[in-house]
């Protein structure tokens, strides 16, 4: 369970998130939405640790996030951000196998380097593990981050719009691998997404901020209604039942 | 290619100690010892600094001379010409100029760091640019200094602003030795928190790394090596940039295990070659630097058209 206490963060006069206060239960999938600026990327942040809050606070179990040693944290939860932009000349493998560095430092037995080949083919990149990151497309490499996040093996998985240039193939893949991982092994998803309707397909819970605040939190059912998302976007979105799914049309 | 590279530099070692030389071998030997070793401990001081440095501020342009070390040390020096004379600051003895130069360095950049880095902002880009905007200043400085000062004066400074290994201090170089181990000892078990590093901040902590400790402990260790380097011989900026790219383009996969030695070969190669050029086809005509830098920066420039852009 995460839990989040009166969680602020100002960058200067600006507070891009207000006093949020937020329980994300264990297991299963999270979602986050609200508009450009809303303070979905910042919470992340928060939750995980790289941005430290102005007041307020987060722990994660039993762990303080400001006070836990990083490298225990690192074992129990895990975070990709929005943009990965890489300075070393690396392959998928390497990449990958980072994320067993929290638990082998460095050092990769035999066990990590089975776990690397399957983090690699759960994201279908066993035809691209020796490719080199910088000759590769943009969503090839969003699939070898995400790959080396769920290489950390951790009971916390953090993703900031993973869905990020990935093709409608691959969008749909990767929620169905998260969706799979959190039903088979436990873990527990927290997302930051932009299409309502991935959301709303695959998420248990879903949390809607606008203007730095959380405004409403709840199953898909009760965000995916017409009034709920003109709060939340500001825009009329007509909501249709298509299979038993709750779908908004905010195409036109 | 590591192993290949070692051959290499240990024959140009070699050929240092042995091309042209004319006394007994009991004097040509300790002689050219001393100036091997002074450059062996420079090349090795450039080139990890360089490299990481390059790491911390995942920029692989950057050198640890954007912290205005070099311009602290041409200060140091104009300021004791400026204010005692070149015939004083000649006569004192170069253990103590060395160990001026050295504190007043190092004191310098941990100062730096540790009031900007605990604070509240914690940002590296800060640290930068105020090192930037303070070394603009020692220059600004000097520089004045350099325009009044009579011209006699400052032919004898300029001398010692270029890197020179023609005048080294045995004792000296034992203690920048010693200093230069103990900055080494500091990092040599984090080898492998440098290569997360690599990944850049975000990712470091999200896989566990105490980022602003590493960080901390990345910068002190630089600070040493720059310092020691520069009051040893004088400022060598461009040459660390040169070893590093080097470095990065020859070394498969990027881990600092491999990435460290590379780059401190090449540095030997290439300060060890520079001064036999020096001293047996320009006969100490001119300064090694000078060398270095037409040679590399030529080097540097090939590099650049080829490499793939990024």
């Amino acid at each position: 369970m995460i839990v989040a206490r009166n969680l602020t963060k100002a960058y200067g006069g600006v507070r891009a998130v207000r006093d949020v206060s937020l329980t994300i239960p264990r297991g299963g999938v999270t979602s986050i939405i609200g508009p450009n600026g809303a303070g979905k990327s910042t919470l992340l942040g928060l939750l995980s640790r790289l941005q430290t809050a102005t007041s307020g606070s987060v722990h994660v179990d039993e762990l303080d996030v400001a006070k836990a040693p990083s490298d225990v944290l690192a074992r129990r939860l895990s975070i990709l951000r929005q943009d990965n932009h890489l300075v070393a000349r690396l392959t998928v493998r390497d990449l990958v196998a980072f994320g067993r560095f929290p638990h082998s430092r460095g050092r990769l037995t035999g066990e990590d380097q089975r776990r690397i080949t399957e983090a690699i083919r759960y994201l279908d990149l066993e035809a691209l593990s020796d490719r080199f990151l910088d000759e590769m497309s943009g969503g090839q490499r969003q699939r070898a981050f995400v790959a080396m996040v769920l290489c950390q093996d951790t009971d916390y998985v953090l993703l900031d719009e993973p869905l990020n240039n990935l093709d409608m193939r691959y969008a749909a893949g990767m929620m169905k691998l998260v969706r799979r991982i959190a039903d088979d092994l436990g873990k527990t998803f927290i997302l930051v997404l932009h299409d309502i309707n991935f959301a709303s397909i695959y998420s248990d819970n879903i949390v809607a901020m606008r203007d730095g605040v959380v405004i409403r939190q709840g199953p898909p059912g009760e965000i995916l209604q017409g009034a709920v998302l003109r709060e939340i976007f500001g825009i009329d979105i007509p909501v249709h039942e298509i299979d038993g799914r709750r779908i908004g049309l905010y195409y036109f | 290619m590591l192993l290949g590279l070692a051959a290499i530099s240990a024959v140009a070692c070699l050929a240092f100690m042995t091309v042209g030389a004319k006394g007994p071998w009991s004097f040509v030997l300790p002689f050219r010892g001393a100036k091997l070793a002074a450059m062996i401990l420079v090349a090795y001081a450039i080139a990890v600094s360089t490299v990481l440095f390059q790491t911390v501020t995942a920029n692989r342009i950057l050198t640890p001379a954007i912290m205005g070390l070099d311009t602290l040390y041409i200060l140091v020096q104009t300021f004791l010409v400026f204010v005692i004379g070149s015939s004083r600051t000649v006569a004192i003895s170069p253990s103590v100029l060395f160990l001026v130069q050295a504190v007043a360095m190092i004191g310098f950049s941990v100062m730096l760091y540790a009031w900007l880095f605990s604070g509240r902002t914690q940002s590296l880009h800060l640290v930068m640019l105020v090192g930037l905007v303070l070394g603009v200043l020692f220059r600004s400085l000097s520089s004045l200094m350099h325009r009044i000062m009579a011209p006699n004066e400052f032919v004898v400074l300029q001398d010692r602003l270029f890197a020179n290994f023609n005048t080294i201090d045995s004792k000296v170089l034992a203690v920048a030795a010693l200093a230069v181990l103990a900055a080494s000892t500091l990092g040599w078990r984090k080898l492998r928190t440098f290569d997360v590093l690599l990944l850049g901040r975000d990712s470091a902590i999200a896989l566990g790394v105490d980022y602003k400790a590493t960080v901390s402990l990345v910068l002190i260790i630089v600070a040493i090596l720059v310092s020691v380097s520069t009051a040893l011989v004088g400022p060598t900026t461009f040459f660390g940039l040169l070893v590093a790219s080097l470095a990065h383009r020859f070394t498969n996969p990027e881990r600092h295990a491999l990435l460290l030695p590379m780059a401190v070969l090449l540095a030997i190669l290439l300060l060890v070659g520079g001064q036999i050029i020096l001293e047996r086809i320009f006969a100490f005509d001119t300064a090694l630097s000078i060398i270095i830098e037409f040679a590399g920066g030529i080097a540097f420039i090939l590099l650049v058209l080829r490499s793939p852009s990024r």
